[in-house]
């Protein structure tokens, strides 16, 4: 079907067209049109943040939390540019979102114009693809094309650069063709050849472990599905990486926890020690494999991956699949049941017998004694009052990012977002406001640090004024927690700009917005503030004094490998040797 | 798969050269890249390999077909097998590139460069640089009486011997296009 409307219109029905319901954005002088047509419809509700930044990680929030592509709308220079933090940490994570900003007009563009930015080249290496566009006939084509290429393949973030005459101009609208002719088309089945080889490898492993990653989430939740019946019949254990929680859950009997830096020591001592790896959609980033050289050293590899940059990039796999999850381990349980279901059924047991002796370590324990309490301690508590919740957490990022990946569990996909990849402070409350839309009854819970949450603290703002009653629990320890961390193992503990200093009242701050503030600094306290923040409809600032120098722990330093992690004060002089200083 | 990715017409150079894509040594690889010749498509490749710190020797670029408004990318690499897999990877990623071809491991190729050589001399020298031009095949496509202008085509070596011979001949300028590549044979 094809009609005639102005470029403006033609953005607001290209989303209707592709189902969405919710934009996150910012005007000004150069998105104007599109917002005069924003004004004359219902359909779509568009989010007014405080900061464009904020708008992306909105964006990404909901995103996470639903499997659907994010839409944020911003104006051109300033507008475009306040967006290429939350585009590189889509990126990074592979979170769908589409970014539509305004330009300077066609006849002007390359003339240094009132807020131009060549946006298109700014954005060229944080999106996975974007587009000019210059000629109205072309604007709704370019449109769909751009939800195609942010939901195909590995989703990633996309934007569209649409100049303001384009916007004012009449063109031919054309609406999304379902399949259609596009050439972007990446392979989602994997090959059977190397699937079966892998079920072979599976069924005579004597020590075999699934690593799991946001591939699993990413792929939707049929993959969590195939993985979680996959590991029940198999009986093999499964870690996860950060962005990996939730896609198998974490009171399955299987789950051995999050793997990596501040991974679980069970976790990261049986990817050392197993003899088959099985990689689905995760891609051995650094947090992951500590040093390279001595990761799983007698192991044989197989990686399931939709990326094929992926393979093959960081660490020498044996089996390499190219393929969506959710594709490959359908046809994986296939194959492996019709071969009869095999697994090594005398080694599997020694194996689990291995697993119980490095849990025994118990390396998550800790002491809530006296009257401070421990950062642990209210997520331990947190995850108690609050686990029986329609809950979805958010984090920002440091030390309490980490606590909340190891204290809190997860038991479906899409239930957790934070800023893995990139590890942007100031991304979780914002994140909490798009989440919050989409599930507009549930309790979302923003985990925070005091200084991550002042960066795009502006957005109170937007939760007040569109009643998201985002619960904001900040672990205040006055400390740019993480950065002190690595001064005191790194630095000869010369704290270095770490502390926050002159912090806000956060109780006051949350009442000068409208919003109910929380302050608590005794165990005995702890659990009726959180039922008291759980139990008030509105945003609530949860300002949660803990212990000042509490450090995050296991913790593999850099440079190290997995059985050489640290687990707790005691071990932590000189860790981090002169090589691995270099690396963050 | 075992460690050895032998992959088709690996052999190109020697039936017993079975290439290990995890083998630390360098090696020169000529790729050739269809893309859609739309704007910024080549921003994209090049920023590709300044952005992951991937080396260019060369670089060509081209409409080849001005209908399906197709461009092909000729760039040649250098890296160890894991790197080279690795920047063929990425640049199949990018979404308007069509198809990536490694001339240098997917059978017989040829390549082809063109260069000028602006060479200034007189007497003896003048003579030899003609002289040398002719056996390498190189035209004379200007001249004064104290000058000449060489087109040359060939191989990038050739044109590398061809300018260590005009050095003491009095070399003034060189302009080389970077290399062409296709494989040999049919489809
Ligand atoms: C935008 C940004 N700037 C700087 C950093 C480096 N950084 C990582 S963690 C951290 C401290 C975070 O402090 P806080 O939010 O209070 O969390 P805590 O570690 O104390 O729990 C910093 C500065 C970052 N990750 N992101
Ligand atoms: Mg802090």
């Amino acid at each position: 079907m094809t009609r005639q409307m102005t470029g403006a219109r033609m953005v607001v029905q290209a989303l209707k067209d592709q189902g969405v319901d919710v934009v996150f954005g910012y005007p000004g002088g150069a998105v104007l049109p599109i917002y005069d047509e924003i004004f004359q419809q219902n359909e779509i509700q568009h989010i007014l943040v405080r900061h464009e930044q904020g708008a992306v990680h909105a964006a990404e929030g909901y995103a996470r939390a639903t499997g659907k592509p994010g839409v944020v709308l911003v104006t051109s220079g300033p507008g475009a540019t306040n967006a290429v933090t939350g585009l590189t940490d889509a990126l990074m994570d592979s979170i769908p979102i589409i970014v539509l900003t305004g330009q300077v007009p066609t006849f002007m563009i390359g003339n240094d114009a009132f807020q131009e930015a060549d946006t298109v080249g700014i954005t060229r290496p944080c999106t996975k693809h974007n587009w000019l566009v210059k000629d109205t006939d072309k604007l709704s084509t370019v449109l769909h094309e751009a939800f195609h290429v942010a939901m195909t393949g590995r989703p990633g973030p996309v934007l569209v650069d649409i100049p303001k005459d384009v916007q004012f101009a009449s063109g031919i609208y054309t609406a999304p063709q379902k399949g259609g002719s596009r050439r972007y088309q990446p392979q989602i089945k994997g090959d059977l050849d190397a699937i079966t080889e892998l079920v072979a490898a599976l069924e005579t492993a004597k020590r075999p472990i699934f690593y799991t990653g946001g591939g699993v989430i990413n792929s939707g939740k049929a993959a969590s599905q195939l993985l979680c019946e996959l590991v029940e019949a198999t009986g093999f254990p499964v870690t996860s990486t950060l962005m990996g929680l939730g896609a198998y859950p974490a009171s399955g009997k299987s789950w051995l926890g999050m793997l990596g830096m501040h991974g679980l020591y069970e976790a990261n001592m049986a990817m050392h020690g197993c003899d088959l790896m099985i990689n689905i959609g995760a891609r051995f980033d650094d947090r992951i494999t500590g040093r390279v050289d001595a990761f799983s050293p007698h192991s044989t590899k197989a990686h399931i991956d939709i990326d094929p940059s992926s393979i093959n990039k960081v660490i020498r796999v044996d089996i390499p699949i190219v393929g969506d999850v959710a594709h490959v381990l359908e046809d994986m349980l296939k194959i492996w049941k019709s071969r009869g279901r095999k697994t090594n059924k005398e080694a599997l047991p020694k194996w689990w017998a291995q697993i119980e002796e490095w849990r025994k370590v118990d390396c998550l324990k800790f002491e809530q004694k006296g009257s401070i309490i421990k950062p642990q301690h209210a997520l331990k508590r947190l995850e108690e009052l609050t686990k029986g919740h329609d809950r979805y957490i958010c984090t920002e990022v440091g030390q309490h990012q980490m606590w909340a990946a190891q204290y809190l569990n997860f038991e479906g996909p899409n239930r957790w977002m934070t800023s893995g990849g990139l590890g942007t402070m100031g991304y979780g409350f914002p994140a909490s406001i798009g989440v919050q839309m989409a599930h507009p009854d549930a309790l979302v819970i923003n985990v925070a640090g005091e200084a991550s949450w002042l960066m795009n603290m502006q957005e109170m703002g937007t939760a007040m004024q569109f009643n998201l009653p985002v619960k904001q629990f900040i672990l205040n320890n006055e400390r740019l927690g993480m950065v002190r961390q690595w001064q005191e193992l790194l630095h000869g503990e010369r704290y270095s700009q770490s502390w926050s200093e002159s912090l806000p009242d956060f109780v006051k701050l949350a009442e000068a917005f409208g919003a109910k503030g929380i302050l608590c600094s005794d165990p005995d306290d702890l659990d009726d503030a959180i039922m008291e923040m759980i139990n008030y409809d509105g945003p609530v600032i949860f300002d949660c004094l803990v212990a000042k120098h509490e450090n995050c722990f296991p913790m593999i330093p850099s440079g190290k490998a997995h059985n050489e992690m640290l687990l707790g004060d005691a071990s932590t002089k000189n860790a981090i040797g002169a090589k691995g200083a270099v690396m963050v | 798969m075992s460690a050895l990715q032998i992959k088709k017409g690996a052999t190109s150079h020697s039936a017993y050269n079975l290439r290990s894509t995890f083998s630390d040594v360098e090696e020169r690889h000529t790729l050739a890249v269809v893309v859609d010749n739309e704007a910024g498509v080549l921003a994209r490749v090049i920023g590709l390999f300044s952005g992951r710190g991937y080396n260019i020797e060369s670089l060509t670029v081209a409409e080849i077909d001005h209908t399906g408004h197709l461009s092909r990318i000729t760039i040649v690499t250098t890296g160890t097998p894991q790197v080279i897999e690795q920047i063929k990877a990425q640049l199949g990623r990018i979404v308007p590139v069509h198809r990536v071809n490694d001339l240098t491991v997917e059978g017989p190729s040829v390549e082809r460069e063109l260069a000028l050589f602006k060479v200034e001399g007189t007497g003896d020298k003048r003579v030899e640089a003609l002289r040398l031009a002719d056996i390498f095949r190189a035209n004379v496509v200007d001249s004064t009486l104290t000058s000449f202008v060489f087109e040359i085509t060939g191989a990038p070596e050739k044109i590398d011997a061809f300018a260590e011979l005009m050095r003491p001949l009095g070399l003034l300028e060189v302009a080389r296009t970077g290399v062409a590549a296709l494989s040999r044979g049919g489809l």
